[in-house]
């Protein structure tokens, strides 16, 4: 069965490409909040307390680190739903490699990623940011960027197969959102009450999102996050990757 | 035993304190109908569930289609279909492309998947959906399209978890239609149903299932003859007279239904019970609109053996 293991797997991600087919409006939209979120804090709330330089310039990579992050949303929604409409039920009943579903899930939404900070970047050149660390450091920066997503990923599909429901998404949309706010995303932890930064500073998003800043070559960016932005994504993988599998098996229970 | 596509025996499954099985024993011939009745709760979609490999029992011997199903998982899988109780599609996509996609993942190769799914929609009648959402269907089409599902493979063994229950008088008779399509076809069909009028239309034997375990089984015949056999029915007039009927009529164990003047009795000789009850009723001058001889419904059959009476009124 495990001689199936590709195949089953692309057919699962190609799954999820017809769904985009069927619903273009629902992707469009996906793809088009982060931007709304970009051009709401970059011109309508504005500041960005305690940045020294172009906000523009710190806000771009911020944005980046906070759309990856918020992915955890859109995952869990998605194994939710598959969960509550017993069309998971029929994969397992199936002489199918178990795994593809998960597979398919998560290179599909790695997919959508790609596809979400092609348009926020494009959209950031559109309004005068530029990266200025050379080609090699703007791929690491979007390695960066993807690792986090694919860590992010994995808690979600975890944290779905815990709740069951969809109605219990809300409850971690509630989470999610201050969790990704308490980072150095839209300000600097400087700016902030001295225990408050201190939580923005061990957040894994602020790590990358530093990261990415220094690879885009950012004025006043710390160099020194590259290696905790790869750690962080890694340790919370090496947590949760093999609880979401377990979990998974335990559908059997 | 080489003719059962479906063995369990002492099947246990608990949640924590819960028993969902108790003991549970089925034998399943090739090639037949077996219905499995009972109330919600009782285990009937456990029994499904482990069957299917989806859950793991606790214990006990199942096998499904001549494996094992906990350690021949894969084996089975081969050889089955699941219509669960609730569809198990991809409701964002349309029929054609649910079946391509199952008919991939059960390997029949692009070409084979398409071909297959432009035979199950021809035969399920759901041509002509072209590319409408399975959001769209109603629930007739979408259980057509999740049994058409359940039958990419020509499965050796069907399971059919309360496959009309939520639909329409007319969806019920669709997917009953279905069903019967497929006996003859060679495969063996395990039917779950709180209708035991379902179980009585479709299933070549039943066993009915009660707090985790088998409390009856057979054909509805032998079902019903347990029972204690024919019933007769008095529907009088006038409702005003079903108290002096009882006291006159020669029988024992009369239930009456005041709402549709009904006396209901059971019988041991049924032509002299029959005459009787003529004769009685004309000497007292109590008219009557009907009178006949039935076999006990499924229901009744039913409330017997799960020892739940209630509601069946006992008049004095």
């Amino acid at each position: 069965m495990t001689a199936y293991a590709l195949t089953d797997s692309w057919t699962m991600t190609r799954r999820e490409l017809a769904r985009w087919g069927r619903q273009p409006v629902q992707l469009a939209v996906n793809l088009v909040f982060p931007v709304m979120l970009l051009l709401m804090f970059g011109y309508l709330v504005g500041g960005g307390r305690g940045v020294s330089g172009a906000y523009r310039d710190y806000l771009v990579p911020g944005m980046l680190a906070l759309t990856m992050a918020f992915g955890l949303e859109g995952t869990m929604i998605a194994v939710t739903r598959d969960l509550d409409k017993g069309v998971i039920d029929r994969f397992r009943s199936m002489p199918m490699a178990n795994g593809a579903v998960l597979v398919g899930r998560s290179a599909a939404d790695m997919l959508q990623s790609v596809l979400t900070l092609a348009v926020l970047i494009g959209v950031g050149a559109a309004l005068g940011w530029r990266a200025h660390g050379g080609p090699a450091a703007f791929l690491g920066a979007v390695g960066l960027l993807l690792l986090l997503r694919f860590a992010m990923l994995w808690i979600g599909i975890h944290l779905a197969l815990v709740a069951g429901k969809p109605e219990m998404v809300q409850a971690v949309q509630i989470l999610v959102w201050p969790i990704g706010f308490l980072s150095n995303a839209l300000a600097t932890p400087d700016s902030m009450p001295g225990w408050l930064g201190t939580v923005v500073e061990w957040n894994p998003m602020s790590h990358t999102a530093t990261a990415v800043r220094h690879l885009f070559g950012v004025p006043g960016a710390e160099s020194g996050h590259v290696a905790p932005a790869v750690l962080w994504p890694l340790a919370l993988l090496a947590v949760f990757f093999p609880l979401a599998v377990r979990r998974f098996g335990r559908l059997s229970r | 035993m080489a003719d059962a596509a479906i063995t369990v025996e002492g099947a246990e499954k608990r949640y924590g304190d819960k028993k969902a099985l108790d003991g549970l024993d089925l034998r399943v011939a090739r090639g037949t109908v077996h219905g499995v009745l009972g109330p919600n709760g009782a285990g009937k979609t456990t029994l499904v569930r482990v069957l299917s490999t989806l859950l793991r029992p606790d214990g006990g011997r199942i096998e499904v289609a001549g494996h094992d199903v906990v350690r021949e998982a894969y084996a089975v899988r081969l050889r089955i279909g699941l219509l669960g109780q609730h569809a198990a599609l991809d409701e964002e996509l349309g029929g054609r492309q649910n079946l391509e996609l199952f008919g991939r993942l059960h390997h029949l190769g692009a070409k084979r998947a398409r071909a297959r799914a432009g035979e199950l929609l021809e035969r399920f009648g759901l041509s002509d959906t072209g590319r409408k959402a399975v959001r769209q269907y109603s629930g007739g089409m979408r259980r057509r399209l999740d049994l058409a599902a359940s039958l990419i493979t020509e499965p050796e063994v069907l399971f059919l978890d309360e496959p009309t229950t939520g639909l329409d008088p007319r969806g019920r008779a669709e997917v009953w239609d279905s069903v019967r399509s497929l006996v003859g076809g060679g495969t063996t069909v395990l039917l779950t149903t709180q209708y035991l009028e379902e179980a009585d239309q479709l299933a070549d034997r039943i066993s009915v299932v009660d707090a985790g375990r088998v409390i009856a089984e057979g054909t509805a015949d032998e079902l019903k003859a347990e029972t204690g056999g024919d019933r007769i029915d008095v529907v009088l007039r006038d409702a005003g007279q079903l108290g002096a009927a009882v006291a006159l009529l020669p029988l024992t164990g009369v239930t009456a239904d005041v709402d549709r003047r009904l006396l209901s009795a059971p019988v041991t000789d049924r032509m002299e019970a029959l005459s009787g009850v003529v004769r009685a009723l004309q000497e007292a001058g109590i008219e009557a609109e009907d009178v006949a001889l039935r076999r006990p419904t499924l229901d009744e059959v039913f409330l017997h053996l799960t020892g739940d009476d209630r509601s069946v009124k006992e008049t004095a």
